[in-house]
């Protein structure tokens, strides 16, 4: 665990030059306005605009409205303080880190779960690259035997990133590939195991019920696994990001959210929303489309972001 | 949803009565339920704030303050103005006269001569592209109209071997129709920044690569790219300039959220987009990014895909597609999804049967399977009117229907005939042989009664009345089956979703 925080570490630094533009650069459409009612309902509108949603924002909304009419309120920058004291305070810095398997009862397994093309392959690329970065030995495993390209698509970015991939044949149980790739990982005493999983919809049951067989193989090879399973959720996603956290965690247990694609102009406010339903947490975010673009979570910045100008 | 719309609409106005007249205040006020119901959908903040003013505008032009029934009239207002919204002034003709409709409007994608039609493809990342490439592809050669699919994405990895697989996937899903050609050039694909233009080059050589194989339309794959950068929307122009293409299609993923104005106002104003592709319509959102989508590009919404398949493709309709939004379900729909399956004869046979009250376990059971082919229950149902937000915390349990089934398989032929000799001893026999008990075995066999009787009264019905008993026959508590309803010659395909107004569906809820 102590290791991979100075991953996080030296990934904050290196990234610093991104996040000076991501971040520091925003210029928030609160700084030095007197608070009022007008100025309330834009924040409303940003947080609705921000994906966020109806029900959460009035929450918010309420919380400061409140604060205002009792005095404890009156610039803009307050409420912006009061919204980063109120989400940030969702996530801890504690379940923000990924879960790794305690030293010497390796290999972890991350399981990496998701809806169709909200970046699941590229999200792995990231986390092999921020893994080997830390000199981790990974070993991913396609269980993704369904989309056309798809064990390709993820052979190319194994062998970008140096590191092996196990595979099964198109068409296949991916459950039986889970199996195999647990097996590698135990005999090539890796030192974390990355499944990906074909894209499905959260309503479709028989798929979800073939995910939570994925599940039961890596539970019975591997003790304590899997680590980790990341649901990565697409930042442009609306409200239905809200359904997918609710039965991916019903089926698979999700621990984390990879919240891919936050580089445009969405918000992925929904994760607010998400953390209230469901505890759970968001640990990393996507930046592109290359295997660098990857952020840990920050609540402060992204609070930020939603009243950036 | 729907129900609570016109709840909504009527606790308002109810409040009111009695104390004179209602104000344009009232309407407003009685919108905030519209509005609250659109965020929800996903639909943008400042598209619902604007279109919530169009109708209120519209509410009091039409003094519904004097209504009778002013709840009814407003939902019926807020439909009407969203058909329009989605689908134009064309829709709400085509709404009262589909055919007419259908005849009009020509084929979605033109024919040009001399070929090929050039279509372009474009959108954000992983919203469809690709997979949507093969579904129209299947869709032309099922038509008789050959097409050349070109992979101009040379940045993600695999995007090359993905189009050239979805081609023969196209191929598989269209057996008997024209050739489905494919043209990619792998040896030009780079890492991501690197190879951006050579695009253009790669389409000028598919073009001469369709005229060649004489293909009558020409699909390009485009990578999918963030409307904010700068330097791909600037390789997509010159994809545009190169080829001057017919169609330039925007394919959007239907669970977008707000920011989906931003990206399509930014894709319009850069390719002049004239018409959109909503993908991933089989999942559980609303899809009011239609709405956005509409609003900000004006472009026509062409089709709706459905699923992961290459035949997973529909044309879009904007009285369902409103429908759905505001929680209607899809009535029309699911119609058309049976008829695929039953056929006609069949249909026929069964009906006749019905009307005579001759249902029997057999048929009950051969309705059961009929309906699972459709797909899972849970989707089905969620194309019912009033089911879609009930379902939402509903557990739909296939497992049921697997007991029901067994249990009709235990059977003796006589019992399937003649249910109703079906006493105690018989019972316990069924229930030993199909491992459930003998409560179970019970209800089914007074439900099948029920349906019966119900099928027996619907024969001699117009379908709207039909409509209208299968949704009692849902509120008896057998909303989870429902058989009968493939069954039924004729049934709904003139009732649209505003035909028939929401029942009360109450399906099984099953524990976790
Ligand atoms: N801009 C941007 N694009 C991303 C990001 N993550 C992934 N993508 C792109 O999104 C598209 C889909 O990514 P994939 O990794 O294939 O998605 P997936 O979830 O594995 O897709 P399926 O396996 O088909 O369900 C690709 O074009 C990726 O390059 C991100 O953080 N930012
Ligand atoms: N359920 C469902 N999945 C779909 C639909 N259309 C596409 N998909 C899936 O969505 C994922 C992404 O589809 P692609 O066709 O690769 O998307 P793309 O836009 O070409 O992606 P990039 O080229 O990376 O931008 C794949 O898993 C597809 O199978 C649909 O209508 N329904
Ligand atoms: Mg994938
Ligand atoms: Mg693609």
């Amino acid at each position: 665990m102590g290791v991979f925080r100075s991953a996080i570490s030296k990934l904050r630094k290196g990234l610093e030059r991104t996040r000076e533009s991501f971040v520091s650069g925003l210029r928030s459409v609160l700084l030095g306005k007197r608070l009022d009612e007008d100025l309330i309902r834009e924040i409303e509108a940003r947080l609705i605009r921000g994906d966020v949603g109806v029900r959460t924002t009035r929450r918010l909304i309420d919380g400061i409205r409140a604060d205002f009419k009792r005095g404890k309120m009156s610039r803009g920058e307050d409420a912006l303080d009061y919204l980063k004291r109120e989400i940030a305070s969702m996530w801890t810095e504690e379940d923000r880190r990924l879960r790794l398997a305690p030293e010497g009862q390796g290999p972890t397994v991350v399981l990496v779960t998701g809806v169709n093309g909200v970046g699941k392959t590229t999200s792995i690329a990231k986390l092999c690259a921020l893994l080997r970065g830390e000199g981790k030995r990974v070993l991913l495993g396609a269980c993704d035997t369904f989309r056309a390209g798809a064990t390709r698509q993820l052979e190319v970015w194994a062998e970008r990133l140096g590191v092996e991939v196990v595979k099964g044949q198109q068409g296949g149980d991916p459950a039986a590939v889970a199996f195999d790739a647990c097996t590698a990982a135990k005999a090539r005493g890796v030192d974390v195991l990355i499944l990906d999983t074909a894209g499905r919809l959260h309503t479709q049951d028989p798929l979800m019920r073939q995910l939570e067989k994925i599940r039961k193989v890596v539970e019975k090879q591997i003790p304590g696994g899997p680590h980790e399973t990341l649901l990565v959720l697409d930042a442009t996603s609306g409200q239905n990001a809200l359904r997918q956290a609710e039965e991916f965690t019903r089926a698979v247990g999700v621990t984390g959210i990879f919240l891919a694609k936050l580089d445009g102009t969405a918000k992925g406010g929904v994760v607010v929303a998400i953390r209230e339903a469901t505890d759970v947490p968001v640990k990393f975010v996507g930046v592109g489309e290359t295997p660098d673009d990857v952020e840990p979570f920050d609540p402060n910045a992204f609070v930020e972001a939603l009243f950036a100008e | 949803m729907f129900e609570r719309l016109s709840e909504g609409f009527g606790k308002v106005f109810r409040r009111l009565s009695g104390q004179g007249t209602i104000t344009e205040a009232n309407v407003r006020e009685a919108m905030d339920e519209v509005r609250t119901a659109l965020l929800d959908a996903d639909a943008n903040y400042d598209v619902v704030n604007e279109f919530c003013e169009t109708v209120v505008a519209d509410a009091v032009g039409r003094e519904v303050t004097k209504s009778l029934r002013p709840g009814q009239e407003m939902v019926g207002i807020v439909h009407a103005r969203l058909v329009e919204l989605l689908g134009g002034e064309e829709a709400l003709e085509a709404a009262a006269d589909p055919e007419r409709a259908r005849a009009a409007a020509g084929p979605a994608i033109m024919r040009v001569s001399p070929g090929p039609t050039v279509v372009m493809m474009c959108g954000l990342q992983g919203s469809g592209k690709t997979t949507t490439c093969g579904k129209l592809a299947a869709y032309l050669s099922k038509r008789g109209r050959s097409v050349m699919l070109c992979a101009a994405d040379l940045q993600r990895p695999a995007a090359v071997e993905q189009l050239e697989i979805v081609a023969a996937q196209a191929r598989q899903a269209a057996p008997g129709g024209a050739p489905v050609h494919f043209h990619g050039e792998p040896d030009k694909c780079a890492e991501y920044g690197k190879a951006v233009g050579v695009a253009v080059q790669v389409c000028r050589r598919a073009l001469d690569a369709a005229r060649k194989a004489g293909a009558d339309v020409l699909i390009l794959d485009t990578a999918g790219r963030l409307h904010v950068n700068d330097e791909l929307m600037g390789e997509l122009q010159q994809v545009r300039r190169a080829l001057t293409p017919h169609h330039v299609f925007l394919v959007v993923d239907a669970m977008t959220g707000q920011d989906a104005v931003n990206s399509a106002k930014a894709f319009h104003e850069r390719l002049e987009v004239d018409g959109v592709i909503l993908t991933k319509f089989d999942s559980d959102t609303r899809g009011g990014a239609a709405i956005s989508i509409r609003k900000v590009t004006g472009a026509p919404i062409r089709f709706v895909g459905v699923g992961e398949k290459a035949d997973a493709l529909e044309e879009f309709h904007a009285e369902r597609m409103a429908g759905r939004i505001l929680g209607m379900g899809d009535v029309v729909s699911l119609v058309e999804k049976a008829q695929e399956q039953v056929s006609a004869e069949d249909a026929e046979r069964l009906a006749e049967k019905m009307a005579r009250g001759e249902m029997t376990m057999d048929d009950f059971l051969a309705q059961l399977r009929m309906l699972r082919r459709l797909g899972p229950m849970r989707q089905i149902l969620g194309m019912l009117p009033g089911v879609g937000a009930a379902l939402k915390d509903a557990h739909i349990d296939e497992g049921q229907l697997d007991r029901v089934e067994a249990i009709i398989n235990s059977m003796t032929k006589q019992e399937r005939r003649d249910p109703k000799i079906i006493n105690t001893s018989r019972r316990r026999r069924i229930a030993s042989g199909s491992g459930t008990d003998q409560n179970a075995v019970g209800q089914l066999v007074k439900q099948h009664e029920a349906i019966s009787r119900m099928t027996k009264q619907m024969a001699g019905m117009s379908a709207r009345s039909k409509v209208a008993a299968v949704k009692e026959l849902g509120s008896a508590g057998m909303g989870g089956m429902v058989p009968g309803l493939t069954g039924m010659p004729g049934f709904g395909t003139k009732g649209s979703t505003r035909a028939s107004a929401p029942g009360k569906f109450k399906q099984r809820k099953k524990r976790r």
